[in-house]
């Protein structure tokens, strides 16, 4: 994770002007970037480098950034923060469903960038000794482990976070913007298909049945709440 | 606008054939009529003329010159047979009427000695048979139609000229048979008239039928094409007039739809160029606005003029990139892939985060009563709130407001400030692209599609943004957005 307020960035974009750009901008903050032009090079990095954050464009020649999405995620739980060059609705929600944490949309100010990697890196959770028991899941704030019958579930740390902050306050209702605000950190009226493709995604890994939920519940026309279990 | 009520086309058609008919009718078994009746009076006439005639000849010689009532009896007895009836009058003597005669037993006994008058025989024949002259009048006498002749029985002298004798025989004869006939002809002509008629009404209705139909359709076929049903045709049926229009109709149809199509690709076409020049400016800003924010930081350290070159591609590509991201958004309306992704939202607190968030809150009065919710898509109305207030904070004086009011239907949101308002010129423009209300204000306010933008934002809830200017001064801007918006995909939950 983020050591020393210097964290690694492996920024995946494949045309030179926007990738030596935002290397630019991001190093002088005071990240550690690592930039490679395609897929398949960046699947080599993630690797090697071990980032903290991975800044993709979904516009790749070679292997599309959808892929390289869903093959970051099935190697572990990498944040994804997508880069799309088109304000094209489809392409946010296919890159939510493929495992990005968040998205940005081209051309996209450094200063707003960072404040999306800063939120998907903070760390998060309060220290309390107690692991919270809700059925058969257990929630340890401290050591920020997650376990279904005693298994632990991996989750990414979106996922996480948002599990965490439903989970802080069970049965009361979070309305989406709510949830924009505290778990991705967005300012203004954000997308609300952050939350929606998040939930589906949380859901898949603690519920039984996604179809109908016992953690994560839908409140309609409200937003979410945890529980009552 | 009519220029006066008229009656419709089937009732006109109907009106026509049927006065047509009637007036044939009228006419054609009316001088019939006339003409039968004529033929059949005077064919009755002559015959009982000619009868009577030859009846009075075998009188003579008449046996005295001055007959009294029993000789008048035997001529009137003479000049009758058994459809008549007869009376012979020498001055003040006739023979005697018989006691039922209903037709000429009018002159009563004391009277009848006097002036002899038979009821039916006008004064006017009896002078022209006085005269010496035959005559015969109809009269109706009763109800029942008589025919009454008179004849002046003439004495032939030696030399051959002729005198009146002084002695008229008038015969009665009942023209019921007759009438009859001619009644049973009028009856006719009024039964073939009334079956003209009723064929006529019915050719007309199956005329009017031929001709409504097509007409109707016609009319609908031209209200779907008026309705952008650019497809619309209609059957053309035989080779007639309303063939013609319906043919007509179809090639100005085809052409309508073929200029119609060619002017939308060309409009596509336009758009399309919008969106690609867009989507293409938008890597190499993406490398520009990147690294914008660091030509502007190290300017403080750079001598001049690099410096102030340094901020102004700094602001500049910011401002470019403004424009190009509402460029795109704009064209995201105009080829119908923006869409809402609605939410049950609390206006309020909608209206006080889109203050709050962009450091407007102290300087904007708001008149927003809280709980009052809605579905909507809390992302686009704060654009358009946010532009909305953007500009009056700008271009107007303050204060500022925004106040919200609602009805179950819709929620209205005005924004008004408290300047000299917007010129009426101006008004009916302040939504086009990149309209500048004045050329002093072109730049730095944005891209010019800010207001475009907002009113898409509010069609796409169904709403809509207008413009006016309060009476006391400045503009308002009301948003107005139904209670639900329309869902794109049956609900987010």
């Amino acid at each position: 994770m983020k050591l020393g307020g210097v964290s690694r960035v492996l920024l995946i974009e494949d045309d030179p002007a926007v990738r030596e750009g935002l290397e630019l901008a991001l190093t002088r903050h005071g990240h550690r970037v690592r930039a490679v032009e395609s897929g398949e090079q960046g699947l080599e990095r993630l690797r090697a480098d071990l980032p903290d954050v991975v800044v993709l464009d979904l516009m790749l020649p070679g292997m599309d950034g959808f892929e390289v999405c869903r093959r970051i995620r099935a190697a572990g739980q990498t944040p994804i923060i997508m880069l799309t060059a088109r304000g094209d609705d489809m392409d946010v929600v296919a890159g939510l469903e493929a495992g990005a944490d968040d998205y940005v949309v081209k051309p996209v100010q450094p200063r707003v960038l960072e404040a999306r990697i800063g939120a998907v890196l903070r760390r998060v959770g309060r220290e309390q000794a107690e692991v919270e028991r809700h059925g058969e899941l257990t929630i340890d704030r401290a050591g920020i482990v997650v376990a279904k019958r005693g298994v632990p579930v991996d989750l990414a740390p979106t996922e996480l976070r948002l599990l965490l902050e439903l989970s802080g306050t069970p049965g009361r209702v979070h309305s989406r913007q709510q949830l924009l605000e505290s778990v991705w950190e967005h300012g203004y009226f954000g997308d609300s298909r952050l939350v929606d493709a998040c939930v589906q995604r949380l859901r898949a890994k603690i519920e039984d049945d996604s179809a109908t939920p016992v953690y994560v519940q839908t409140v309609r026309g409200f937003g979410y709440r945890f529980g009552p279990v | 606008m009519r220029p006066r009520p008229s009656l419709g086309l089937r009732a006109r058609l109907l009106f026509a054939f049927a006065l047509l008919c009637v007036v044939t009718a009228a006419a054609v078994a009316g001088g019939i009529y006339v003409q039968a009746r004529n033929a059949i009076l005077q064919r009755t006439q002559d015959a009982a003329v000619q009868a009577m005639t030859s009846r009075l000849q075998a009188l003579y010689p008449l046996r005295s010159a001055t007959p009294g009532p029993d000789e008048l009896g035997e001529i009137a007895e003479a000049a009758t047979d058994r459809n008549s009836f007869a009376v012979a009058v020498y001055r003040e003597t006739h023979s005697p009427l018989p006691p039922s005669s209903p037709p000429l037993g009018h002159g009563g006994a004391g009277e009848g000695a006097r002036t002899l008058d038979f009821g039916v025989a006008s004064p006017e024949l009896r002078q022209t048979v006085a005269g010496g002259r035959t005559a015969w009048q109809r009269v109706v006498r009763q109800g029942t139609p008589i025919l009454v002749i008179g004849m002046p029985l003439l004495i032939i002298e030696q030399d051959r000229t002729t005198r009146a004798s002084g002695i008229e025989v008038y015969t009665a004869r009942s023209l019921l048979s007759e009438q009859r006939s001619i009644d049973e002809l009028a009856a006719y002509a009024w039964l073939i008239g009334g079956a003209a008629l009723a064929f006529a009404v019915a050719l007309a209705s199956l005329a009017a039928r031929g001709v409504l139909g097509p007409v109707r359709e016609l009319g609908r076929a031209a209200r779907l094409l008026g309705e952008g049903e650019m497809r619309t045709r209609i059957a053309v049926r035989g080779s007639d007039e309303l063939a013609d229009v319906a043919r007509t109709f179809n090639n100005t149809a085809a052409e309508l739809e073929r200029l119609v199509r060619q002017l939308r690709e060309m409009e596509a076409d336009a758009r399309r160029f919008v969106a690609d020049v867009s989507h293409e400016l938008r890597t190499p800003l993406a490398a520009l606005t990147a690294v914008a924010d660091v030509l502007e930081e190290e300017a403080a350290r750079l001598p001049a003029p690099a410096d102030r070159a340094a901020r102004l591609v700094g602001r500049e590509t910011l401002n470019l990139t403004a424009l190009v991201n509402d460029l795109i958004e704009i064209s995201r309306f105009d080829s119908g892939v923006a869409a809402l992704a609605p939410n049950e939202v609390d206006v309020a607190e909608l209206v006080s985060a889109t203050l709050r968030l962009r450091g407007w809150s102290e300087r904007v009065h708001t008149e927003v009563p809280s709980g009052v919710t809605a579905r909507l898509d809390p992302r686009r109305v704060d654009v358009v709130l946010a532009n909305l207030v953007g500009n009056a904070l700008r271009h107007g004086e303050p204060p500022v407001s925004v106040r919200l009011r609602d009805d179950p239907h819709r929620i209205v949101l005005e924004v008004r400030d408290h300047g000299a308002g917007l010129e009426e010129a101006v008004l009916p423009h302040v939504f086009d692209r990149f309209y500048k209300a004045s050329a002093a204000r072109a730049r730095s306010e944005g891209s010019g599609l800010g207001l475009a933008i907002a009113r898409e934002n509010a069609r796409l809830h169904r709403g809509d943004l207008t413009v006016a200017n309060a009476p006391d001064g400045g503009a308002v801007f009301t948003l107005r957005l139904p209670r639900r918006a329309p869902d794109p995909d049956g609900g987010s939950e």
